[in-house]
Parts: structure tokens; sequence; C-alpha cells
């Protein structure tokens, strides 16, 4: 971004004003086109090596000409005929939907809490509810070894499915949370002095509103879960293999590109979250 | 009031079965941890008339039979509790090579009924004739100690008691505590430089370009983190993608593919593309409302763009800006994952020494102490960031 | 940030009510649910090897067969060896892992801390020709925890595609940057490396041990690594080799020798094994101390240890027999119909320019070089 010289004649947009003249303009595009191309060509790059028909991980020549030989759909084949892709994608999904229901109850009913203007101590709270987030997770993956295995729960699904919810909780806390903090209480005390039993007045007036909030968090929670892969390395055994440490394991040790055709599955995937969230949002304005 | 006791009574009712369960599933195991870097009873538990016997020694000439004999009978029974493996691990972190001689004096002793002692055991090995060998059981018998705080800042306790600093070739820590830091800056300069143009862009776009926009920003963001380090790995590689781009349009020769990958240059480059959206997003949120009629008057009365941007837009953004970095400062010195697939053995950060000491060394209290520096810097941030921006408006990490 | 968009989600959607009760019931289902299917069958086993296409040998080789023959499930885990595991195992009290694949001297190191279970011969099968377990085996095959089941060697290997014109062909080759310069690989542990290292820098191979039996002697093997050490990626695990080469990743690398042949016969891999200096050692297999499934385990190692699981895993990967009796068995390579013997590591061609590992030395200074390695790494 070159300054321009010389003061504008007309006052232009303040976009305009940053970039300066044509050529500043263009540089700014450009660089902004580069980023871009930063943050999405890798992920890219990955869905078509998927399909190499070779056991590695570059663009072959066959490859570069189009040439339909050296395409081939072998290693989705492979991980949907491997007993162990599939039983860790078992794993993640047990694992991931029970941490994010423990997560969203639990989290959706202390947010509530702490909405409340009398809620003590609120700060100290928040913090320690937020806390899972803040830690480096090797050092949170590292307590819970020690932990977890002291009190039997090392290499089981429950251990796994308590230290992914405490991992998710933070998520939903913030978002419900932050939905709570446009929510007008009125509303509750309205449904009351009608005669509606709390519950029933929770479940029909404040639910709906802050449902938005809920999914969020459920869905940060979820996301979460089926991404993590410290604590699993350190807490899970053979029977608990995940996507994640499945992956790990096809990075570090046994180098195959069926990783990649996983690594596409989690793509579509993470594009159909993207694509749920930016549709929540776009209901909730209509 | 009756109603506020009531109402407070309900909020901490909520409130409560989270925090329990916060309590016990992540504070109790944080606690575990922290305990461990100052706390290790397993010498103490093992050797416990040995270490008695050794409580009145000198400690200039060598201890007398009675240690010789508790200590003979200990390691035999430790090593049919075993336990054998730990003692001699933690002895050995003291005085290097002693782990080899306390096993094998152990399966010796399986076969030896009568002492006197000492001649058994300095027939078995010269070690045991060598009072460093009985300093090293004493110091490791210690139930408390602030040895690994101590050794993670490549310090160590004399014999005498002083404190002092570690030979050079075994300073390690406090260099790769430095370089975790630099780096975790040079990442947040990074992440800043590339992530606040493409924030002012999407800022100022109209909705539906700056929604698109948006979203290629979040597709890294919701895309599994091991997806994206492995294709790093792909496109970095010596024959990888970015070299064969280079190559074809004749930025470099065969022979000179730039090793990008297994070394500090990788992990940055994944590490800037992993932590880029949580640099972006606040500052698109901070962005998107400074209204624009700011630079305009900065324009009419006359200012440059440079100087309409620096005067007038910069510090508008700071908050955004302050509370990016942060962020990514906070994640990066924490990083473990992206380092340890792609950082070779130069691109490793203090998390995978961490790591290291937790699963390879299994020098627990190292790798306590470590991570308990590592967690005061995190939270020193954390409270600085809750200062400035607020927890509420903190999010994803 | 987030958060910020996120709320800006939905304010007033409908139904959602009913989608949280779906959604509850799920999540208890999930929580109920028999959760760890696999466990239930008392009758599995978790054997640990060395992953990649050794790995793939052994399963084919041993496993499916164990399991063909008793119903006992056999579970695979992969792991780099060392001890590091199976000490944290035993440590917290959580033993997982049943019967290991282990080097020599882990397994010595791991029987003197009572890590691993002591095992009668006795309980051994005999030889495919009869003899008895205890004269079939080769001698450093039989220690009190851990039996013989392979030779393996280390050797360094390369792309042939990618060194043009003159081929390394000596261990010194391997340090000399000038000649052939580009990347290394090295497998991340002091053990092999610092053999190599003097090797290359002119130690006799008869004088290796001997020189590391002195301070001056390990100066001078971790100097010599000091010379390559900014060109060499460090790997873990022996299927990254293979990889790294084909990749163009490194131009050389020390190896599994199995691990290159197999890319060779198997994937046509223009690689080449360089023996010279290769150094030779007997894998052994152990068991955790104080595993429950001790019976299962037993009888997998038996299984495991006989000449013809042996021959099993040698028609399969380039690892010759521990037993004497194993060694006839080993024919040809299953898929792809190689004569075997040419490329054992202890072919009288092969290990004219071989090392014996010597494990007991090892034995007794694996931790304290472990911890110089990892300083040295560090730095």
């Amino acid at each position: 971004m070159t300054a321009a010289t010389g003061a504008p004649t007309a006052p232009p947009s303040p976009a305009r004003l940053l970039r300066g003249d044509t050529l500043g303009r263009f540089a700014y595009l450009a660089f902004c086109v580069l980023v871009f191309v930063f943050l999405v060509a890798p992920i890219v790059v990955i869905v078509p090596l998927s399909f190499n028909a070779e056991p590695y991980f570059t663009f072959t020549e066959g490859m570069l000409r189009l040439d339909a030989e050296a395409y081939s759909l072998r290693w989705y084949r492979e991980i949907l005929e491997n007993e162990v892709w599939t039983r860790s994608l078992v794993n993640s999904l047990v694992i991931g939907v029970s941490a994010t229901a423990l997560a969203t109850t639990l989290g959706t009913l202390a947010a509530l809490g702490l909405a409340s203007a009398a809620m003590p101590a609120r700060r100290l709270v928040m913090g320690l509810l937020i806390s899972p987030m803040i830690t480096p997770v090797i050092i949170s993956a590292a307590g819970m070894f020690f932990f977890y295995s002291s009190i039997g729960l090392g290499q089981t699904h429950l251990g796994l499915i308590l230290a992914h919810t405490a991992l998710g909780i933070p998520f939903v806390v913030i978002t419900v949370t932050a939905t709570l903090s446009g929510f007008d209480s009125n509303l509750t005390r309205a449904a009351a002095s009608l005669g509606a039993p709390p519950l029933y007045a929770f479940r029909r007036v404040q639910l709906p509103l802050i449902a938005p909030g809920v999914i969020s968090g459920a869905l940060f929670a979820f996301a979460t879960s089926f991404d993590e892969v410290v604590v699993v390395l350190f807490m899970a055994g053979v029977e608990q293999r995940t996507i994640p440490r499945q992956m790990w394991a096809g990075i570090r040790e046994q180098i195959s590109p069926a990783i990649l055709a996983v690594a596409t599955f989690l793509i579509v995937f993470a594009a159909l979250l993207l694509v749920v969230v930016a549709w929540l949002r776009r209901r909730g304005r209509g | 009031m009756i109603g506020s006791g009531r109402e407070r009574f309900r909020a901490l009712a909520l409130v409560l079965p989270l925090l329990l369960f916060i309590l016990v599933t992540f504070i109790a195991p944080l606690a575990t941890m922290l305990v461990r870097s100052v706390h290790d009873p397993v010498v103490a538990d093992a050797l416990p008339e040995t270490l008695a016997s050794l409580a009145e020694w000198d400690g200039e000439e060598l201890p007398g039979e009675a240690a010789y004999e508790a200590v003979a009978r200990e390691l035999v029974q430790a090593r049919e509790n075993r336990t054998l493996g730990q003692v001699a691990g933690r002895v050995n972190r003291l005085e290097s090579g002693l782990r080899s001689v306390f096993t094998r004096s152990a399966r010796s002793l399986r076969d030896v009924t009568d002492g006197p002692w000492r001649g058994v055991l300095e027939e078995i090995d010269a070690a045991w004739a060598d009072p460093a060998t009985w300093h090293a059981v004493r110091a490791a018998g210690q139930r408390f100690t602030a040895r690994h705080y101590l050794n993670a800042v490549d310090m160590q306790r004399l014999p005498g008691g002083s404190v002092a600093r570690q030979p050079e070739e075994r300073r390690i820590y406090l260099p790769l505590l430095w370089r975790t830091l630099v780096v975790s800056a040079v990442i947040t300069i990074l992440c800043l430089a590339l992530g606040y143009p493409v924030a002012h862009l999407i800022a100022n776009a109209p909705e539906r370009r700056a929604n698109l926009l948006l979203a290629l920003v979040l597709v890294p963001f919701w895309t599994s983190l091991l997806v994206r380090t492995t294709a790093w790995i792909v496109l970095l590689q010596t024959q990888g993608v970015v070299n064969d781009l280079l190559l074809a349009i004749g930025l470099i020769g065969e022979d000179g593919r730039l090793a990008m990958i297994y070394n500090m240059t990788g992990t940055i480059i994944a590490m800037t593309h992993v932590l880029l959206p949580f640099m972006v997003l606040p500052l698109y949120s901070v962005m998107r409302a400074i209204p624009g009629q700011y630079m305009n008057a900065a324009a009419s009365l006359g200012a440059k763009p440079a100087q309409a941007f620096f005067r007038v837009y910069w510090p508008q953004t700071l908050p955004g800006v302050g509370a990016g970095s942060l962020l990514v400062f906070i994640l990066a010195i924490g990083y473990y994952i992206t380092p340890a697939l792609v950082g070779g053995s130069s691109g490793q950060l203090i998390s995978n020494m961490v790591a290291y000491h937790m699963q390879t060394s299994l020098n627990w209290g190292l790798a306590g102490a470590l991570g308990g520096i590592l967690l005061a810097g995190v939270l020193a941030l954390y409270l600085l960031y809750d200062r400035l921006v607020g927890i509420e408006r903190l999010s994803l990490g | 940030m987030m958060t910020e968009r996120l709320c800006r989600v939905a304010r007033r959607p409908r139904g959602w009510i009913q989608g949280a009760g779906r959604w509850t019931a799920l999540a208890v289902l999930a929580m109920v649910s028999p959760v760890p299917v696999h466990n239930l069958h008392a009758q599995a086993i978790t054997a640990v090897s060395w992953g990649g296409s050794y790995g793939r040998a052994v399963n084919e080789g041993v496993n499916i067969p164990f399991t063909g023959t008793t119903g006992i499930r056999v579970n695979v885990e992969d792991y780099n060896g060392g001890l590091a595991q199976i000490r944290a195992q035993v440590s917290v009290g959580n033993i997982h892992w049943d019967v290991v694949d282990l080097e020599i001297a882990d397994a010595v190191r791991g029987c003197d801390e009572g890590l691993l279970e002591p095992i009668d011969v006795s309980f051994l099968p005999d030889g495919a020709d009869g003899t008895p377990a205890a004269e079939d085996f080769v001698p450093e095959g039989l220690t009190e925890c851990g039996i013989g089941q392979l030779f393996w060697s280390t050797v360094y290997a390369y792309n042939a595609d990618n060194i043009p014109g003159e081929k390394p062909a000596t261990m010194a080759d391997f340090f000399d940057l000038e000649k052939f310069p580009g990347r290394r690989g090295m497998r991340r542990v002091p053990q092999v490396n610092l053999e190599f290292a003097l090797i290359a820098d002119g130690v006799p191979l008869d004088q290796v041990y001997s020189a590391m039996n002195t301070r001056e002697g390990l100066d001078r093997a971790f100097r010599k690594l000091d010379t390559i050490k900014d060109q060499v990626i460090w790997w873990e695990a022996g299927a990254q080799p293979p990889q790294m080469l084909a990749d163009g990743e490194v131009v050389m690398s020390t190896a599994y020798n199995g691990r290159i042949f197999n890319a060779q016969v198997l994937e046509n891999q223009p690689f080449v094994i360089v023996w010279d200096g290769q150094l030779l050692d007997v894998g052994v297999l152990g068991i955790v101390a104080g595993t429950p499934r001790l019976d299962e385990a037993m009888r997998y190692l038996a299984f495991a240890t006989s000449a013809e699981s042996q021959a099993r895993i040698g028609r399969r990967i380039s690892y010759s027999p521990a037993r004497r009796s194993g060694a006839p068995l080993v024919t040809t390579h299953v898929a792809a119909g190689v004569e075997m013997a040419p490329h054992m590591p202890a072919s009288p061609e092969n290990a004219r320019r071989a090392l014996r590992y010597d494990w007991e030395w090892w034995v007794d200074n694996q931790d304290e070089l472990n911890e110089r390695f990892s300083a040295w790494l560090a730095r």
C-alpha cells in the first residue's frame, strides 16, 4: 500500500483512501488474493491427490496430463474396506456425540445461571469454566493421562468422553452466554405471571430464543471432539482409536495416501458444518 | 430482598453441576500434574530403610554397612514389585549411568544370600564405592523437591545444597523457551501482516461478497487440523507442489529445491496458516464497526491517504489488533501438533518437550514443571487478555 | 469475533425443541450403549509390532494364522521401539499391551526392570526338524524374557533416480556431503547412528564398540554426526525412510533392510541398499509383566516364534528366522516370487562388511546416551 502523492481532489471512499492510487490498489488486491490462496490452496490441493493411483503424496506426470490411468479410487476403497478406519469412525462418532450432548446440557444450564445478575463470583467461575480452552492442550492431556489412569478411566470410552466434554464446554458456555446477553428476562417473567410453570416457561420462551447459541455451541463442541488428537494420543488404547488418532498414525508412522482420502471426507464434512452454520444464521434473520 | 436470595440460589444451582464437572474432569487432572512436578514418592516408598540409614550419613565418606544391607534387600524387593525400573530411572536422572547399576545389582543379588553387603555390591559394580551414588539415592528419596523446576530453567542443585547453572551442553530448556517465544512472536506478526489487509477487504466489501470471502477464511478454520497439516506436508516437501511450481516458473533449479518442511520454516508456515483465522475474525469485527465517515472527514480536511490511515483508521482498529495478536500468541506458545508433525528437530517448541518427557523419557516430574511454567505464562497472558478484551468476548481457541 | 458471528445465528427458529429431544435421546443412547464392543470378547490380545510393511508381514504370517488356529483375536498396535510405553503402562498400572516385538537390548533391560515376564523355554515348540527349542534358537535368541524372532539389519539406502552419476558405496559416502549433497534420513535414536558415524570416520569394524567405551570415542561419533546434523531429517517409524526416498525428501536414508526390499519388489522402487557397515541384530518377542491375559499371550508368543511362523514372515519381508530350522523353509517371496536368500542381511554376500550389534553394550549405556542424544538434538 504505497502512499499516493498529493491530496486527492474529491473525498474518495474510505476504502479507496486506504488503497491510495491505482497501483497501490492493485497491490492491495493482489496481496489479498495471495492471502486467500494461502488460506484455501492447501485444502484444495489435497482433494485431487487423494485420487492418485500411486502410493505417494505427489502429483505424478500422468496426473498433470489428466491421464485417466493416473487417477484411481483405490485409497477410497482401502479406507472403506479397512476395519481400522470404520472402527475409528464409530469411535469418533460415539465419543463426539456423547461429549457434545453432555457439554451442551451442562453448558447451557450453567450459561443460564451465569446470565443472572445475582450470580456470585461470576468472573472467577467464568474463568474456571473457560480454562479448558485457554490451557495448552498438551498440558491438559498430560494431566488427564495421570488422573484418569489413577481412577481407572484410562483407555476407556467413558474417560475420553469426559475429557472431550471438558474441552467442549467453554464453547457452549461462551456461545450461549453471548446469546443470553441480548435476551430480555422480562419475557420469562411475563410467562411466569401468566401462570406458566418455570420449566414450561423455559421450554416455550427461553429455549427457542437461545437455541441458535445452543446449536452453535454444540457444533463447536462436536467439532472440537471430532478433531481432537492430543488427549486421545495420551489416553486412548487401541480400542478407542478415533479418526484423528488414525490420521496421526498415518502421518507419523504408516504413511499412506489413504489419509488423503480420509482428509477429503473431512473437508466435505467441514464444508457441510460451515453451510449449516450459515443456514442457521439466515434462518434466524428470516 | 427475598427475591434476590432465591435468584442467587437459582443461579448457583444452574452453574454448580458444570462447575463440579469441570473441577473433577479438568481442574483435578491439572492439579495432579502440578503436584507431580514437586512431589515424587516412588523412591521414598521403595527404599524406606535405605533412606532411613542414610539420614545420619555425613555425605563425605561412604555410608555404613546398614545402608548397604538395606539397599540390597530393598532392590530385590523392588524388582519383585516391578518398581525397580522406576526407582532406577529416577536415580539415573541425578547421576547418569545408575539405572543399569541398579538393575544389574538387583539381578545379581537374587543369587546372594549373605553379606558383607558392601563387599557384595562393590563386587557387582564399582559405583557402589562412590559417594556420588549415595548422594543420588538420598536426593531421589526426597518426597518433595524443587529439582524439576530448577531443571526446567537449566539449573541444578549441587551435592552441597547450593544451586548452580547446568553445564553448557545440558542447557536446553531456556533456549527452547526463548525459541518458543520468538517463533510465537514471528507467527503473530505474520498473521497480523497477512490478516490486516484481508480483514479490511472483507469489512468494506458489499455484504454478499463479504460473506463469500469470510467463508474462505472459515473453511480452513473448520477443517480438521490434521488435514491442514497433511496438506502442508504435501505442498512443502522437496518434490512437493510448491517446489514443482517454483521449478516450473524457473525460480529455482532442480538442485535448488527448497527445504521448507521438517524444519522451523515448516513449523512457521503451517502454524501461520492454522492461526490466521484467529487474527482475521477479531480484526474483521472491529473494522466492520468503523464508520466510513471518519476517513472521509480526514480526507476532506486534506490528509494524505497514509496520514489518514495512520492517524485515523489504524488507532480505531487497535482493539482488534490487540485481541487478535494476543489470541494468536497465546495459542502459538502452547502449540504441539503442527511442530510435532512438520517441525523436524529444529522446529520443535516447548510443548513438544513436554510431550517428549511425558512419552519418551518418562521424566514426568520435569514434564510437569515445564508444563507448569508454560501454564503460568499462558495464564498471565490470558489475564492480560481479560483486562484488555474481556473473556466474554473471547471465543474459539 | 466468532461468538459474535454465531450470535447472529438464528434469532427465531421454530421446532427446535423436538430437535433437542431427539438429541438428548441420541446422547443417552450413546452413553448407555455397550460402547467398547470389542472388549467384550475376552479372547483377544494386543500384539505390538513395528507397523508398515513389516507389520503387514507379521499380520499375514503370524496374526491371521494364529487367530485361525486358536480363535484368539489379535489387536495390532504399532510402535517405534523403546521401553517408554511399557514403562508408562506398568507405572500407572494400566496394562493394555500383551506381546511386544522388541529390540534385544530393550528386552534385556525390560527384563532387569521387571517390565517383562520371564519365559520358560520348555514352553516353546520344537523346531521344524524336531530339534528341541533350546538348541534350535541362535544363542542370543533365548534371553530370560525375550525370545528370538528374526535377524534384521539397519542399512542405508538411496533412490537411484535421485543420485545421478557416481553412486554411494561405503558408509563414509553417507556422511560425505560434498560428494553427495542433499538431505539424509536417520532414525531418531542414538543407537546405530553412533556406530555408523564411527565406521564412516574410519574406525575398523572390530574396534567400533571398544571406541565407544571411551569418552573420546563417543565425542568422536557425535562430532562426526555434527558434520551432517543440519542436513538430517530424523525418522521414527520404519515406514518413513522408503517414503522419504520415494518422495525425494532425502537423497539417502538409514533404514531397516526389509522395508527397502519390499519397496523394491512390491512397488518397483529404484532403491539400492548399501550393505557396507550394516548393523545386524536379532529381534525378539516379550510379554509385558502383569498382563491380565498372560495365558493367551504365552500361546501367541509360542506360536509366533515357531520356525514356521518365522519362515512365513521371512517369505514376506527380508528378515531371516532366529531358529536354525526355520531358514530352509524360507524360499521365495509369496507375492513377488523372488528368491529370498540373497536379500537376507546375514547372507554371505551382504554380511561381508557387517557389524554385529553389541546389544550388551547398549543395555549398559542406552539411558545415558538417550539423554545425551536428545540434548544434542535439542541444541
